[in-house]
């Protein structure tokens, strides 16, 4: 798996490429941490495009780097998720409570509302 | 499996016997059976100890976890657990060590022997064997009823379709526990026999206490004292090898556990006095002549 | 890394054969108890072993899973063959396979929690907290949310079969066995266990081996079925070439014809006076 950071406006979109795993996912957990709680992102999206494959220690990973940016009123959203990604969250009912686009587009525009929020 | 239905049947063949001949056969078969069973078991036990130690000296070199946190659990139910019953047999050992000796050095008008007496018995045999006593009955058993427990609920098959292997999970560390806490147990033991010696000693045998604290000190050589560590180490691995073992080898059902649990006892009682036996000749022979 | 390239078609479930036996016997000291079994798991199928009491089928999956040794022929789990593996291809062969077994067997001196997280803690470098995440996952997909302090003896019987549930799945795995996941508990919750079984298969696309001798929960969770009798497989099919078999055996099972009283008088009076001197 490999991780890359870049800016896109405000947002720092995060490329995930490869298979997200229980032996991996520490390295993803780290910089969702580091982005969040160090550096203080407004908005961190991630892009699932390239990753075919998510097991429940990503999710997890998912989980707690919603819980940071919800509790510093950042933001995190994802998008590109595969289909076997989409049921994963689906089955644990995750899907309606991490903010999930279609296309890098979306995610970036739905960047207003959400940063309007934070700079209040 | 195998070697219990050969037994047994080698036993109602014995019962059967008409011939006198035959009869003397089976006896030789009965006992030789008994011996490879012996031997087996022996065999059984150092196999899981040579486990054991590859797990705690060698496996984490290879990467794999040592289970610090589990050991440092074991090493407080043994040992801290343990300490009150332990201190009040061994003050008890103490005072009648020091009444027995008394009983023959009085005719000898030699009563400032007493603290001698049961300075170097303590040490040198009592404490680490009543250590071990204590031991068995608090902890071995427990090892044989935990695993054996463990064994009839599918536990130990559990872990191994965890891929955790039981001799690294359980044993392994339970094994550590003990060779540190008996040492230790043992050197309060021994502390506790003398101050039960000085007892009669300041009662009895016109000490006062310091003064038999000094000859206690006085009499004892570094010796008696490393001898009987040794040999406390040696109990710790003896006793959790065979409560181990028992546990394991437990076989279907609950009432299994309660038989598993008397034979760690039993077996654990007869060899921690085969190796002491074994030790104390080594150091007998090895001992510098005076 | 294996799981993800089967998820990868992200067509119907690859044709991939997950486990492969062949010719397998097992005997327990002198006694044989599976004489010759052979048959293939597809990947991503869920099938379940039926049978009587003393079929055998409770040793099958014992072998399966590693824990007993056969006397003859093979097993593939994943392209690896059982009886030649090593100690380490087997121990990483086993993080990938889920056990549920019959009592639960729940480690007594843990939380639920902690049973759930021990394979977790012991195999990955995850964080605690991530670790503490899964476990509430784990324990919401099998309907047990808010119950990781309680230790096993605090559950009930459904309780516990779904909390061991929970940690068969805590390493995501590929291949869930399941023994007996309905023996000894009321129908309501033994639906509510077959229900579990559905969905993970729906969601997961695991491959499910289940060893049963529940006709109702066979017919409702199988893709494929093996019916063991004695030691052999009688019949080995989808659910609806099962039902319309017209082999005798097979009829005698499905139909629950009991076993009919035919004892051979020599045989009969020679187990009666077995071993006796008279």
């Amino acid at each position: 798996m490999n991780i890359t950071t870049r800016p896109s406006g405000l947002a720092t979109i995060v490329d995930v490429d490869g298979d997200i795993t229980l032996y991996n996912s520490p390295d993803l957990r780290k910089t969702l941490m580091e982005l969040l709680k160090v550096q203080k992102v407004p908005r961190v999206i991630v892009n699932l495009t390239n990753v075919k494959y998510i097991d429940s220690a990503g999710v997890a990973c998912l989980v707690e780097a919603l819980k940071v940016s919800r509790e510093s009123k950042l933001g995190l959203a994802l998008f590109g998720l595969s289909r076997v990604a989409r049921e994963v969250l689906e089955l644990t009912r995750l899907i309606k409570v991490f903010e999930v686009y279609g296309t890098e587009e979306e995610a970036v525009r739905g960047v207003q509302p959400v940063s309007s929020g934070a700079a209040a | 499996m195998a070697r219990k239905k050969r037994r047994s049947a080698a036993f109602s063949r014995s019962l059967l016997a008409p011939q006198p001949e035959i009869r003397l056969v089976s006896v030789t078969e009965t006992v030789g059976q008994a011996t490879i069973d012996g031997l087996a078991y022996l065999g059984d036990l150092t196999i899981l100890t040579g486990r054991s130690l590859h797990a705690v000296v060698i496996a984490p070199f290879q990467g794999q976890r040592m289970r610090v946190e589990r050991a440092i659990h074991q090493a407080m139910a043994v040992g801290v657990g343990a300490i009150p019953i332990l201190s009040l047999i061994s003050f008890f050992i103490g005072t009648i060590l020091a009444l027995q000796s008394a009983y023959e050095l009085r005719r000898f008008g030699a009563m400032e022997f007493v603290a001698n007496a049961v300075a170097v018995s303590m040490t040198r045999e009592l404490g680490p064997l009543m250590t071990a006593i204590v031991v068995i009955g608090r902890s071995g058993s427990a090892f044989a009823a935990e695993i054996g427990t463990m064994k009839v609920n599918e536990e130990i098959d559990a872990l191994q379709t965890m891929a955790l292997d039981p001799v690294h999970f359980l044993v392994a560390p339970k094994f550590v526990a003990m060779a540190l806490m008996l040492p230790c147990l043992t050197t309060w033991a021994d502390f506790m026999g003398v101050l039960g010696g000085s007892a009669f000693g300041v009662a009895g045998a016109g000490f006062t206490f310091s003064s038999y604290i000094r000859t206690t000190l006085s009499a004892l050589v570094f010796r008696d004292i490393i001898t009987g560590l040794i040999k406390s180490v040696m109990f710790g691995m003896v006793i959790t090898a065979v409560g181990c073992q028992e546990g394991l080898s437990t076989g279907l059902g609950a009432e299994q556990v309660g038989r598993s649990t008397t034979s760690a006892v039993v077996k654990s009682i007869f060899l921690v006095v085969l190796v002491d036996l074994v030790f104390t000749m080594l150091f007998y022979l090895t001992a510098p002549h005076s | 890394m294996t799981m993800s390239s089967q998820n990868e078609s992200d067509g119907p479930v690859s044709e991939g054969v997950a486990i492969s036996v062949r010719n397998l016997r097992v005997s327990y000291s002198d006694r044989e108890v599976l004489h010759g079994v052979t048959f293939d798991v597809n990947a991503g199928e869920t099938m379940v072993i039926l049978g009587g009491s003393g079929s055998g089928k409770s040793t099958l999956l014992r072998t399966l899973m590693g824990l007993e040794k056969p006397s003859g022929g093979e097993i593939w789990i994943r392209g690896k063959n059982l009886c030649c593996i090593s100690a380490h291809d087997m121990a990483e062969l086993r993080k990938k396979l889920g056990v549920s077994f019959q009592s639960g067997a729940l480690f007594g001196s843990m939380t639920v929690g902690e049973n759930v997280a021990l394979p977790l803690r012991e195999h990955t470098r995850l964080d605690d907290s991530t670790i503490e995440v899964m476990v509430r996952l784990k324990l919401e997909e099998v309907g047990l949310s808010g119950y990781e302090d309680y230790i096993p003896a605090q559950l009930s019987g459904g309780m516990k079969k779904r909390a061991a549930v929970a940690r068969a799945l805590a390493m995501d795995p590929e291949v869930l066995f399941f023994d007996e996941p309905s023996a000894g508990l009321d129908p309501i919750i033994a639906a509510g266990i077959d229900d579990l079984i559905l969905k993970l298969k729906k969601a997961f696309r695991m491959t499910i081996v289940v060893v049963t001798h529940e006709l109702a929960s066979a017919f409702l969770i199988a893709d494929r079925m093996i019916l063991v009798d004695k030691g052999n497989i009688i019949a080995l099919g989808t659910v609806e070439e099962l039902k319309s078999s017209q082999q005798p055996r097979v009829r005698q099972f499905l139909d629950r014809v009991p076993e009919p009283d035919v004892a051979e008088d020599e045989g009969f009076l020679d187990r009666l006076t077995e071993r006796l001197r008279l």
